[in-house]
């Protein structure tokens, strides 16, 4: 009998709910449990076996030296290292700390900041390793996920659309609240993934699952301004879950400097 | 004196990171540590500047089990600071996505996190690997599923729900949707009562501890939402006034603050041992016969039972559940609306693991100035050590492998999330022996 694949699942700077995914596939966890062996997985089991494993799913993003090195650590003893969700893609929500001052933030939260020792930046693991495959999500889709581990053993590429929310509301008949009810929504400008829960929910995405490939942000921006909102509530709208990622950073800057162009 | 340091790599089953050091000499325990490591993410910092709307949105991103009980919090405090009330059915509705919550939070830790420590094994995973306990898995993850689908009815997903919001919610679901869940609710019940019974067989480590319990108290209901603040001590206030009572302290070891009552120190216990001891009477009919059919004497002071208190609240959580499934009408409108102003809002809600304390300051634009979050496992933590250093006196005879499960079946006793105040512990027991 061959040996089963070895799947290991890591955490950084989160808030354990893309992990927390795996567990809640209750349909499936006891026949993925079967068909790989889960070899290191804090959450779930005191068992951990040593490396290398074939693939490691890593949710969080890098905020502190010890993190740098134990990410490290995993790419070495990872074939394939998937990262899953906006924290381990995009820096996550605590990102929002790479356009402030750290030090400022601490003295905010604790009263003995030289307690505290974090980065400047909350940073994407592929700032710091080679990444296999990026997740997207605030959570990730447990869908997607379990297609992503399936893909990954049997050698095929994981199915994962870059297409824009917009898509998934139109496939599950959602009217847009954005033309029909003016409600200002970043789900033209975002990746699929989700299902389109938001506008099916009666309120606008809030871009969990990150830029979707070639996104039309100023254009985006240009009409949450005509929307009636400030620039400054522009800038808040880019700078969410994953403000961090390079074309919602961008597009954040621009608005912040003023030097938008007409889309 | 020969000083021995015992090392042991991570505790798992915990959410979140951190570290646990006992120093041992001779007989003595000298110091105790729970070792918060978890990376700081400054949500109270970060929050000011943004709309009111982001503390519901982004306070759940606290904690992945708990998403609820960080935006039912914000919502509440938030809708005191802009002075609004939900319209009527709000109440009842946020009822039936906080039982999603405990249900699936709840279930998760009996079965997966907890129970491995009383069965002698590493996880859920490799009980359901065993043929004698498979059924017991697979009855927990059914019942974990029906807490889950629950709030992905309500909130569009299990994970961080989006329906929340101040003054209500975006979206009501409609009868028939959460009607299609009635006989899930139903068999839920049914099958927490056998967890109850199974729970009740269990062997406990024989261990007490002279707790003050704190925990929300309502007039007519178990508490979730609302009620005042009180204690096995004799504190009855509102929650409003958490402030005047309880403070929290940044000790060098910790990315997280330790809570304490202000009055005199003195560290307090929240969470399902809390909320059952001093509401024991609001509990569920069903959960009041079955903690009686077991012979549950109250107050349960044995940290390890808190499996019990979870079984007792997940069966109140499912017959709560098909309550007001059975009596839903959707509330229309779903929500009122939130038209800013400057004030100030404070309020708690009991998340699985306990109180919840949120207070926001709003400028007149509907902007946070300040935030300020408790959640419960800080507020545990400084218990969770004075415990650790009364329990290790009675298992320093065995042998290390032991004594150090032991330790760690004591702190994931409190279910703590280090993410909201850990994902590992990491166990060191730093012994000084008689030379």
């Amino acid at each position: 009998m061959t040996r089963r694949p070895r799947l290991a699942v890591y955490k950084f700077t989160s808030c354990d709910g893309c992990q927390l995914s795996l567990l809640d596939c209750e349909d499936e966890l006891l026949a993925l449990a079967g068909a790989v062996e889960i070899a290191h997985f804090l959450e779930a089991s005191r068992r951990t076996l040593p490396g290398p494993y074939d693939v490691a799913l890593v949710e969080g993003s890098v905020t502190t030296e010890e993190e740098v090195e134990r990410l490290k650590e995993v790419r070495r003893q990872a074939k394939l290292l998937v990262a899953i969700g906006a924290c381990a893609t995009a820096g996550g929500i605590q990102a929002l700390r790479n356009w402030a001052d750290v030090e400022e933030f601490t003295r905010a939260v604790y009263a003995t900041p030289a307690y505290i020792r974090t980065l400047d930046r909350s940073r994407p693991l592929s700032d710091v390793v080679l990444v296999d495959f990026e997740l997207r999500g605030c959570p990730i889709s447990k869908r997607q996920l379990l297609d992503v581990i399936t893909a990954l053993l049997v050698g095929r590429k994981p199915q994962v659309p870059a297409h824009s929310v917009c898509t998934e509301c139109k496939r599950r008949g959602t009217v847009c609240v954005m033309v029909a009810g003016g409600v200002p929504c970043l789900g033209p400008v975002t990746q699929a993934g989700c299902g389109a829960i938001c506008p099916a929910y009666a309120r606008g995405c809030y871009a969990c699952f990150g830029p979707m490939a070639t996104p039309n942000t100023a254009a985006m921006g240009d009409r949450l301004v005509a929307l009636g909102l400030e620039r400054a509530e522009v800038v808040r709208a880019f700078r969410g879950i994953n403000g961090y990622a390079p074309p919602f950073a961008a597009a954040g800057d621009r608005f912040a400097r003023g030097d938008v162009e007409e889309a | 004196m020969a000083t021995r340091r015992i090392e042991v790599g991570a505790l798992a089953r915990v959410e979140g990171e951190g570290g646990l050091r006992v120093v041992v000499e001779g007989d003595r325990v000298q110091e105790v540590f729970l070792d918060i490591f978890e990376p700081p993410r400054f949500f109270e910092a970060f929050l000011r500047g943004r709309a009111a709307q982001d503390a519901v949105d982004l306070t759940a991103r606290i904690c992945g089990i708990c998403p609820v009980a960080y935006q039912m919090s914000a919502a509440h405090a938030l809708e005191k600071a802009f002075g609004i009330s939900p319209p009527p059915g709000v109440r009842a509705l946020r009822r039936l996505l906080y039982c999603g919550e405990w249900i699936e939070s709840h279930v998760l830790h009996m079965f997966l996190l907890h129970a491995p420590d009383f069965l002698g094994h590493e996880s859920g995973i490799s009980m359901a690997a065993d043929p004698a306990l498979r059924p017991l898995v697979e009855r927990a993850l059914r019942m974990k599923k029906i807490g889950n689908h629950l709030v992905t009815i309500i909130g569009g997903r299990e994970i961080h729900p989006v329906s929340v919001c101040i003054g209500g919610f975006f979206r009501a679901p409609a009868r028939a949707e959460l009607a299609a869940l009635v006989p899930d609710l139903a068999w839920g019940l049914e099958n927490a009562v056998d967890a109850v019974r199974w729970a009740a067989g269990l062997a406990y480590p024989a261990f007490e501890a002279d707790y003050e319990f704190v925990a929300l108290r309502h007039p007519d209901e178990y508490p979730m939402n609302e009620g005042r603040l009180v204690s096995s001590g004799g504190l009855d206030a509102p929650v409003d006034a958490y402030d005047a009572h309880f403070v929290e302290e940044h000790l060098a070891h910790s990315n997280a603050l330790h809570s304490r009552f202000l009055r005199d120190g003195r560290s307090y216990l929240v969470g399902p041992l809390a909320r059952v001891n001093l509401n024991a009477d609001r509990l569920s009919r069903t959960a009041r016969a079955v903690a009686a059919e077991i012979g549950l004497a109250l107050p349960l002071r044995n940290p390890f039972m808190s499996l019990l208190a979870r079984g007792l609240e997940t069966v109140h959580a499912f017959e709560e559940a098909l309550a007001l499934v059975e009596a839903y009408e959707p509330p229309d409108p779903p929500r009122a609306p939130a038209v800013p102003r400057a004030g100030v809002g404070a309020h708690a809600t009991e998340a699985p693991r306990g109180l919840l304390y949120h207070r926001y300051e709003v400028d007149a634009d509907g902007r946070i100035t300040a935030a300020r979050i408790v959640p419960p496992t800080s507020q545990n933590l400084r218990r969770i050590e004075e415990d650790l250093r009364g329990f290790v006196p009675s298992i320093l005879a065995a042998p290390h492998d032991e004594a150090t499960l032991r330790c760690e079946q004591l702190v994931r006793s409190y279910d703590p999330c280090i993410s909201c105040a850990t994902h590992f512990l990491r166990l060191q027991i730093e012994r000084t022996l008689p030379a």
